[in-house]
């Protein structure tokens, strides 16, 4: 599947096309394919996302999983900083990533 | 230090305005992100990995307490209550938010800082000795000579869109503590026939085409310091690859005209500029100068150091360097606890760090290369007091230029360019060397991670080094050795296939062994490294 992402463009957080809205959270995305780049210029232009582009990403455990690692950490925050990350509290999130 | 005249903040504070207006637009609409990238990465905006990164400029790493406190106030206000100090003696904030940018670049303005030419294919911030003007091997203090190439760059319109990035280090001593000949222009202030003057060194660099600087002019009077070095941009700017980013920086341009035809242009180009009256007034050097003048030293500070306490003791001898004055050292701030994240310092570190600079070292900090803190000029009767502070605050570690003090560029936890990270892998080593106790046996050793092959990491300059590599989107690590960015300048070499995560840790330990088993009295990593070659490491990694 492809997925949509970008980053808000007031905070600079990442987020990720939800079908209707922008979302933190990479397991709120949508497959996108065939119609990311109308939804990314659309978005763009109203300015609701910065440079948006479209990744690779499997289904894992029902839910969007980026296929590089360069995306799952985008997607989740720094492996090295679990406290800034958008799931603390997570502790196996680590296999997630990796 | 040197402090801001009414021209240098006015200039700042324009800069800042100019910035506000831009990202004002920005946000309203008016400008397309191809239309503000190039503008906000002139003020060091960055879109990273996870958010927006700004890249402060600390000019040859040079501090005081004020402005580190500002530092620290702009990580809590603005970011997460931490920061990154850089291999470029800068430092980055990681999670800036664009509307607040313009505010935050005030509050740096009113410390004179700033963020401009952090970034963007123009002269970026010039850097230089950590231990400048404490140094007991130096011939000068090469700050002043830093500050005015600082002033002579900023701004400078003819420099603002050169092929490529363009990195200066302004060094004087035979010391070379700042990567001088792995930058674009390296600077050796010389003394030749009891007259002071530079040495220039051109075309040096690491990325992904590593180059060590020729030396093109042993010796240009230094009334001629920015006359010369304009001369070399101007050649770079007329004669550098454009149509490649991969080709554009001077090292290539050095490496494909040769040495002897590109310092003949350089020389043509200084002949017909020194009629330009490029040169500043040597009045404006010297009224530079005066802001660089020694600290009022006591002339009897006490030579003596209580060493009674084993801790205190192997900090002294660890991260302490010899100073010009008796009676003080320059004391080193490791930023490298065991399995921590090299550079990193919290708001709180950072003030502390602040208020001791201000007890114990005249008000200066410097940022090093190697990613630590320097107090200057620290009196030997305050040292356990200091390490005592420094202790409680976990940033009492004992190991400057040990395998634990790692240079680790950002990597894939925040970089976008990067193929791997570095953090962890940093993380690791020091925990293994930390646990096995082989630390203190294996003495000065530089290990030095990279990401990618932008090199942040400067790896190819390590004694150890390592390259993170994407390899079918796993992670993978090259081990290289043989890296000097000292005096002794050289580059390493690759030993052969790379490893994972885990493999790479062990492939550290491997080759400090066979450098345990194979050294000669006296001998450092690197010593015997070069006496014996690669063959006997790539025995033991792969045999």
């Amino acid at each position: 599947m492809r997925i949509l992402t970008g980053n808000d463009l007031k905070s600079g957080a990442v987020t990720w096309w939800t079908g209707q809205d922008w979302s933190l959270y990479v397991e709120d995305a949508a497959d996108v394919s065939g119609s990311e780049e109308e939804i990314a210029r659309r978005e763009e232009a109203a300015r609701r996302v910065n440079a948006p582009y479209a990744i690779d990403a499997e289904r894992h455990e029902g839910r969007p999983r980026p296929s590089h690692i360069k995306d799952r950490i985008r997607a989740l925050g720094p492996t090295v900083r679990p406290d800034l990350t958008l799931k603390p509290t997570e502790t196996d999130i680590g296999t997630w990533v990796i | 230090m040197y402090l801001y005249d009414q021209y240098d903040q006015q200039m700042v504070d324009a800069r800042v305005e100019e910035f506000r207006d831009q990202a004002r637009r920005r946000l309203d609409g008016k400008l397309t992100e191809d239309q503000f990238k190039p503008l906000r990465l002139m003020n060091g905006l960055y879109l990273q990995l996870h958010a927006y990164m700004l890249r402060v400029a600390i000019p040859y790493g040079t501090l005081n307490s004020r402005q580190m406190h500002a530092l620290a106030d702009i990580a809590d206000k603005y970011d997460r209550g931490y920061g990154h100090f850089t291999t470029r003696q800068n430092i980055q904030y990681n999670w800036i938010k664009l509307e607040e940018a313009a505010e935050l670049l005030a509050d740096l303005a009113k410390v004179e800082m700033h963020a401009i030419q952090t970034s963007g294919n123009c002269i970026r911030n010039i850097s230089s000795d950590h231990f400048a003007g404490a140094a007991a091997d130096e011939l000068v203090d090469p700050r002043p000579y830093a500050e005015l190439l600082r002033q002579w760059s900023s701004f400078h319109p003819e420099f603002s869109y050169l092929p490529r990035k363009f990195k200066i280090a302004v060094i004087a001593s035979d010391t070379d503590r700042a990567a001088m000949r792995l930058h674009d222009i390296g600077i050796q202030i010389v003394e030749q026939d009891g007259e002071l003057g530079a040495a220039f060194y051109v075309g040096g660099g690491m990325g992904r085409t590593p180059m060590i600087a020729p030396c093109i002019k042993a010796f240009v009077p230094l009334d001629r310091l920015v006359t010369y070095s304009e001369a070399i941009l101007r050649v770079y700017n007329r004669y550098g690859r454009r149509d490649n980013k991969y080709k554009a920086r001077i090292k290539i341009l050095v490496h494909e005209m040769g040495k002897d035809d590109f310092t003949q242009a350089v020389d043509d180009e200084f002949a017909r500029m020194l009629d330009e009256g490029i040169e500043p007034p040597f009045a404006e050097l010297e009224r530079i100068r005066t802001f660089f003048e020694d600290p009022l030293f006591e002339t009897d500070a006490s030579e003596d150091i209580d060493r009674s306490d084993p801790d205190f003791a192997l900090w002294v001898d660890r991260n302490t360097v010899a100073h010009k004055a008796s009676g003080y050292v320059s004391a080193v701030i490791s930023l490298k606890p065991v399995g921590g994240i090299p550079g990193d310092a919290t708001s709180e570190q950072m003030r502390l760090m602040a208020d001791l600079a201000k007890d114990y070292s005249f008000d200066e900090l410097r940022v090093m290369h190697t990613q630590n803190i320097v107090l200057p000029h620290v009196r030997k009767a305050d040292l356990h007091a200091l390490w005592t502070a420094l202790d409680e605050a976990g940033l009492g570690s004992p190991n400057l230029d040990t395998i634990e003090d790692i240079i680790a560029c950002p990597g894939l936890d925040y970089c976008s360019l990067a193929n791997a990270r570095s953090i962890p892998v940093a993380q690791k080593i020091s925990e293994r060397f930390a646990a096995n106790g082989k630390t203190e046996a294996l003495g000065k050793l530089k290990l030095k991670i990279s990401g990618c092959i932008n090199a942040c990491g400067h790896h190819h300059a390590g004694h150890i080094g390592i390259l993170g590599v994407d390899k079918k989107g796993v992670e993978n690590y090259q081990l290289l050795l043989g890296g000097s960015e000292a005096e002794d300048v050289s580059l390493a070499k690759i030993t052969g296939p790379g490893f994972d995560e885990a493999g790479i840790v062990n492939a550290v330990e491997t080759a400090a062994d066979v450098y345990l088993r194979e050294r000669e009295k006296g001998e450092r990593f690197l010593d015997t490294y070069r006496r014996i070659g690669m063959a006997p490491f790539k025995e033991a990694l792969y045999g």
